[in-house]
């Protein structure tokens, strides 16, 4: 059976259904859902493990997607786009966590979800037409480039310089950790255009592959996201034009604060989203598999851990949908957002373990894939801001 | 061409399915979804459109259900359907497989398609029969289990999954053609579609719209009647062979499959 609207199969009756749906996601949100989960489901899930062996999955991906939209979810329809909102984006991130790989969910994520954005917010009509609409076709794919050997989450400390020249910028420092930085045709790159450099002297300048000067020093090899290409990339003397800046100049560190926000939600959705598949398989396991001549779900010792499971689930579905539903409505959701994102990556990476041990030397084999999501998730509490910042923004939110 | 697609709502495949004792119908309580089985249908009439060898007017999704049915149809439009006819009565309740073909077949004289087409089953009532019914009372053709479509010079050709083997019949049109699941691999609607489908006409009629004869639908104009309800009788354990001693094993298994005569 090959229904597009269909529910995937193998699942135990009653499970994986189609639910009502759940603040701030509508019925038509939640069709979206169902045809986009099988997308995921059929498209890409059987192709995980050969793209994690080969740590690197196609540019055809991108292709692929783009051709049912997957890339244009919430731009405007003249660049390409599906025309509609960050709501949309938000179902697509938390289904695409069922794909079986972070790498290649953060591959697509970094271009849809952190790389793309600020071009369409920040970005001259030009601009959007240059780099947004190919992106969203997905004839160019996107990098988002801030994180440097000396700055993350401090983003101040950024050394990357950029110095004015006739008709536009010479760039030169180093960038690293940067998810698509091997294949990526342009990197959102944060440069220091003062040379004080701090809060008021970043800026962005969209660097494209073929720059002279612009190079791939290094493909990192990683713990987990096998699938995805980090790379570290180094400017030595990239002469790139005025009309690649982004945005105002000097004005960089609002256009960085302004993507965090949606960055750090679309991973609580992805955590959202993975903690909900693990569980599922999870159970499905637990009624399977006998010991001691009862499924061992029977056994109270596994029940209370699925027991355990399903509550962070729940709780980290709650406060993401929360936050979410305040972040689309356009109000101040710095708080709910941070508590969304530091609540679920601890959780996801925590339920993949306990899901591990119930699944017992059978997940600490390949084939399960729990070792591959343990592996995954365990990047949930640094990257986009650790675990540790998240508690010093919410600290000083309280006044303190 | 205009073509018509039967389609219907359905209890979701993952939601687990039970009878209503009282009414002694399927509960359809629950998440719904649109027939598996019809989204091949609508795909058929989109790949007969996009194919060239006719012109294709129109595509309209036709349904008959209550009115949570009007997702169905929204669904069926995000597919690629032009427009939709939504049957909706009180008075239809409860008809069996006859009335509702019947009724369906009143909606059709009025949209006087070249093509009816439809999935071969439904994922709930799983007759197969609705098809037949159809072009029984349209006096058309009628084909079933269709897993191939081509147009020639304003026939179809089909070909029709048989009990042992294929059929290739030729159809002349206007035919009601129900189709399997074998015949092509629904799109993925776009987002665009989804959200776009709800601006797309809709009509919604009533019995009387489509000249129904209320004697002849719902409860008391079906010909049949569920008299009783019973479980499937519980499944006899498997016999279970521990292996212990692998060319034990293998022999066990081995001379089960004889006896059984399931070895050539």
């Amino acid at each position: 059976m090959a229904g597009q609207w269909t529910s995937a199969s193998g699942r135990a009756p009653g499970e994986g259904a189609p639910r009502a749906p759940a603040p701030p996601f509508t019925r038509e949100h939640e069709d979206f859902r169902q045809v986009t989960r099988s997308f995921v489901e059929r498209e890409l899930r059987p192709h995980a493990q050969e793209w994690e062996d080969a740590r690197w999955f196609p540019n055809e991906v991108f292709r692929l997607l783009a051709a049912h939209g997957y890339l244009g979810l919430k731009y405007p329809e003249e660049y390409g786009g599906q025309g509609g909102d960050y709501l949309h984006d938000a179902v697509f991130a938390e289904e695409l966590a069922r794909c079986g790989s972070g790498g290649l969910a953060a591959g697509i994520g970094a271009h849809t979800g952190i790389a793309t954005p600020p071009i369409w917010k920040f970005g001259t009509e030009e601009q959007k037409r240059r780099f947004l609409a190919p992106a969203i076709r997905g004839e160019k794919i996107a990098a988002l480039g801030i994180t440097e050997p000396g700055a993350g989450s401090d983003v101040a400390g950024i050394r990357t310089h950029a110095r004015r020249v006739d008709g536009g910028f010479v760039v030169n420092g180093s960038k690293t950790f940067i998810t698509n930085g091997v294949r990526a045709d342009f990197v959102v790159t944060a440069v220091r255009t003062t040379p004080e450099g701090g809060h008021r002297g970043l800026s962005f300048l969209v660097i494209e592959k073929g720059m002279e000067g612009f190079s791939v020093s290094r493909k990192l090899d990683k713990l987990g996201w096998h699938a995805s290409d980090t790379a570290e990339l180094a400017f030595d003397d990239v002469l790139v034009p005025e009309e690649n800046l982004l945005g105002e100049e000097n004005r960089g560190f609002y256009l960085i604060m302004a993507n965090f926000q949606w960055e750090r939600l679309l991973m609580a959705l992805g955590a959202v989203g993975s903690m909900q598949a693990t569980l599922e398989r999870t159970l499905e396991f637990a009624r399977e598999r006998r010991a001691f001549g009862r499924p061992i779900g029977r056994h109270q010792a596994i029940r209370h851990k699925l027991a355990e499971m399903a509550l962070k689930l729940e709780t980290g579905r709650a406060l993401t949908y929360n936050a979410l539903r305040l972040f689309a409505e356009g109000h101040d959701a710095v708080r709910e957002v941070t508590m969304a994102k530091l609540k679920t990556q601890r959780d996801a990476f925590e339920v993949a373990d306990a899901a591990l041990q119930i699944h017992g030397g059978a997940g600490y084999m390949k084939e399960y894939e729990i070792e591959r999501a343990l592996r995954d998730l365990r990047l949930g509490p640094i990257g986009g801001g650790t675990d540790e910042i998240m508690r010093e923004i919410l600290g000083r939110q309280l006044g303190l | 061409m205009k073509i018509c697609v039967l389609v219907k709502e359905v209890p979701d495949a993952a939601v687990e399915k039970r009878m209503d004792p009282s009414t002694k119908r399927l509960d359809r309580s629950g998440e719904k979804n649109l027939n598996p089985f019809d989204t091949h249908a609508i795909e058929a009439a989109m790949q007969i459109k996009e194919g060239g060898a006719v012109d294709v007017d129109e595509i309209v999704a036709v349904t008959m259900g209550p009115e949570s049915a009007v997702r169905a149809l929204h669904k069926a439009v995000s597919l690629g359907a032009d427009r939709s006819v939504h049957l909706t009565d009180p008075a239809l309740a409860g008809s069996d497989v006859c009335a509702t073909g019947y009724a369906l077949a009143q909606v059709l004289k009025a949209e006087s398609p070249d093509l009816v087409l439809l999935g071969q089953q439904s994922d709930d009532g799983e007759c197969y029969t609705v098809g037949a019914v159809v072009a029984d009372h349209l006096q058309m053709p009628s084909l079933t289990q269709v897993i191939k479509i081509d147009v020639q010079d304003g026939k179809l050709r089909c070909e029709r999954q048989a009990e042992y083997g294929y059929d290739t019949v030729e159809v002349e049109l206007p035919a009601v053609i129900s189709v399997g699941d074998a015949i092509n691999e629904p799109r993925y609607p776009s987002l665009k579609a989804i959200m776009g489908a709800k601006k797309k006409p809709l009509d919604t009629k009533s019995a009387a719209d489509v000249g129904i004869d209320p004697s002849r639908v719902g409860e008391q104009g079906s010909r049949t009647a569920v008299l009783a309800i019973n479980p499937p009788p519980a499944k006899e354990p498997g016999e279970i062979i521990e292996d212990e001693d692998t060319d034990e094993t293998v022999q066990k298994i081995v001379s089960w499959l004889e006896e059984r005569k399931l070895l050539a």
